[in-house]
């Protein structure tokens, strides 16, 4: 086994610990990523969940948004969980909110409803194979519509919830408020050899 | 298969918070101020605490037809504080929708001896705490978040500051703390023993610890954040300033950056030269009847 992926997560604000420990767990380093040094240092990055209106202000105030962007154009593998998937998204629905438009889906914001309406559900995801993912999903969106090149790994109700277009993930819910690690060590999969 | 209202997407709320700042807002106009200077919630209000203080009387549950004017106006979870013990305004914020409720010892207490069974709710509650047998108990009752109690309302950091301290002290504690003294612990705590033992054996709470209470600058909310604190509530700070919008941005960056002093030094300057935060008051000249800090225990 070579050196260990270094994997950074988004630390503007958000639960950055909790994706940090699953990445340990999957067999990663994980790296918090506050500036463009520690940026710099990924192979690939994490926007964790989180106030999606707070962390796309703060990525632009920290002048991260724009070095975030070219090194997913250059390949580096991306995954927005939750807010991630919102940030990192080409446009929200109903909402004049700017993205980083790296994944070209439209997403609809707290899709589901509110807090009382947050849930924990068993979700088949195909390219896991059994058993069903514990998905936690809080305040979450799902996929409004996507473009040609995005496939859509999962659905939930009649909205995909899980999608990937390339090397950009995105999931609708929380995969690190689990134990299992399924999705994690895909993502890491999604590293070049 | 679908759960709603389990502990986990409650505490989940809690964490998706972390690193973020929480402000009280008063109308729907302060929401959309603190939302675009990157809240990640908003406590809604009809006074801030400044104001119930200077106003005296009781405290109640705040207007509903405000709360749900605030919660159309922003697209971030939207707070709102319930007397201590009060299970009707908890069921009526519940049904009403809020995101988060806070049984705030900020109102006037609706039970002088109980708090209530947040297990039983499917919105999350939050509550505060001055130690760290105070903050299992609330946890025990089903608090998805604990925060400082802090004095609200003073401007003054010094009670946050004792109760962080208060609650960090009780788990390093806890951590060096031989297997066989967890029972008297959990007794002397007047907590229960399964809490007891996962903070011996995690080092940390098992909700999301804010710090609530006093935080009036960028250089407060550094503080908090150093002292443990996983994010900041801020009351009177931010609407009680001269420059509410400037003062919002610049306390949301210094708790991103929190332990990077240039960062702090940045979001300070940008106040400008005529920043003037909050009047603080001295809390050695608030009568103890007048203390929010001492209700619910």
């Amino acid at each position: 086994m070579g050196p260990k992926p270094q994997v950074g997560v988004l630390a503007l604000q958000g639960d950055v610990d909790e994706h940090l420990a699953a990445l340990e767990r999957a067999g990663a380093r994980g790296i918090a990523v506050k500036t463009r040094a520690s940026l710099d240092a990924c192979e690939a990055l994490v926007v964790p969940g989180g106030e999606s209106t707070t962390v796309i202000r703060l990525l632009d105030r920290f002048a991260l948004a724009d070095p975030v962007r070219e090194r997913v154009r250059a390949g580096m593998p991306l995954w927005g969980t939750c807010m991630g998937m919102i940030v990192v998204s080409r446009a929200v629905a109903g909402l004049d909110q700017p993205t980083l438009g790296l994944l070209d889906v439209t997403v609809r914001r707290n899709a589901f409803g509110r807090q009382n309406d947050s849930a924990e559900v068993d979700l088949p995801i195909p390219v896991l194979g059994e058993p069903a993912f514990p998905a936690i999903f809080i305040r979450a969106p799902w996929i409004e519509s996507a473009g040609q090149g995005v496939e859509v790994l999962a659905t939930y109700g009649e909205h995909g919830v899980m999608v990937r277009q390339g090397n950009v993930l995105g999931t609708s819910f929380h995969p690190e408020l689990t134990e299992d690690p399924r999705i994690h060590r895909y993502f890491l999969g999604m590293l070049a050899p | 298969m679908e759960q709603k209202g389990t502990l986990t997407v409650k505490r989940g709320l809690a964490q998706m918070l972390k690193g973020g700042v929480i402000m009280d807002v008063v109308t729907p106009e302060q929401a959309v101020i603190a939302q675009e200077a990157g809240a990640v919630a908003v406590m809604a209000l009809e006074r801030i605490p400044a104001d119930i203080r200077a106003a005296g009387g009781v405290a109640r549950m705040s207007n509903l037809e405000l709360i749900r004017s605030i919660m159309d106006a922003v697209t971030i979870p939207v707070m709102a504080k319930v007397r201590i013990g009060h299970i009707g305004e908890a069921q009526v914020l519940q049904a009403l929708g809020v995101d988060f409720i806070d049984e705030s010892e900020v109102l006037t207490p609706a039970d002088d001896k109980f708090h209530l069974a947040k297990n039983d709710y499917t919105t999350p509650f939050v509550c505060g705490a001055r130690d760290l047998g105070e903050a299992l108990r609330r946890i025990a009752e089903g608090a998805a978040m604990i925060r400082s109690k802090g004095e609200a309302g003073s401007g003054n950091i010094v009670e946050a500051v004792r109760h962080m301290r208060a609650i960090g002290d009780g788990i390093r504690e806890l951590t060096v703390a031989p297997k066989e003294e967890l029972v008297a612990r959990a007794r002397d705590l007047g907590a229960p023993l399964d809490l007891v033992t996962y903070v011996a054996e995690n080092g940390k709470l098992p909700v999301v610890l804010f710090c609530a209470g006093g935080v009036s600058t960028p250089a407060d909310a550094s503080l908090m954040m150093q002292l443990g604190a996983e994010g900041i509530f801020v009351g009177s700070g931010i609407f009680k300033s001269n420059d509410p919008k400037a003062f919002s941005k610049a306390i949301v960056a210094a708790t991103t950056h929190y332990d990077d002093p240039k960062a702090v030094v940045e979001a300070s300057l940008s106040l400008g030269r005529d920043a003037a935060a909050m009047e603080g008051i001295d809390l050695r000249k608030i009568p103890e009847s007048e203390l929010l800090a001492s209700r619910g225990a």
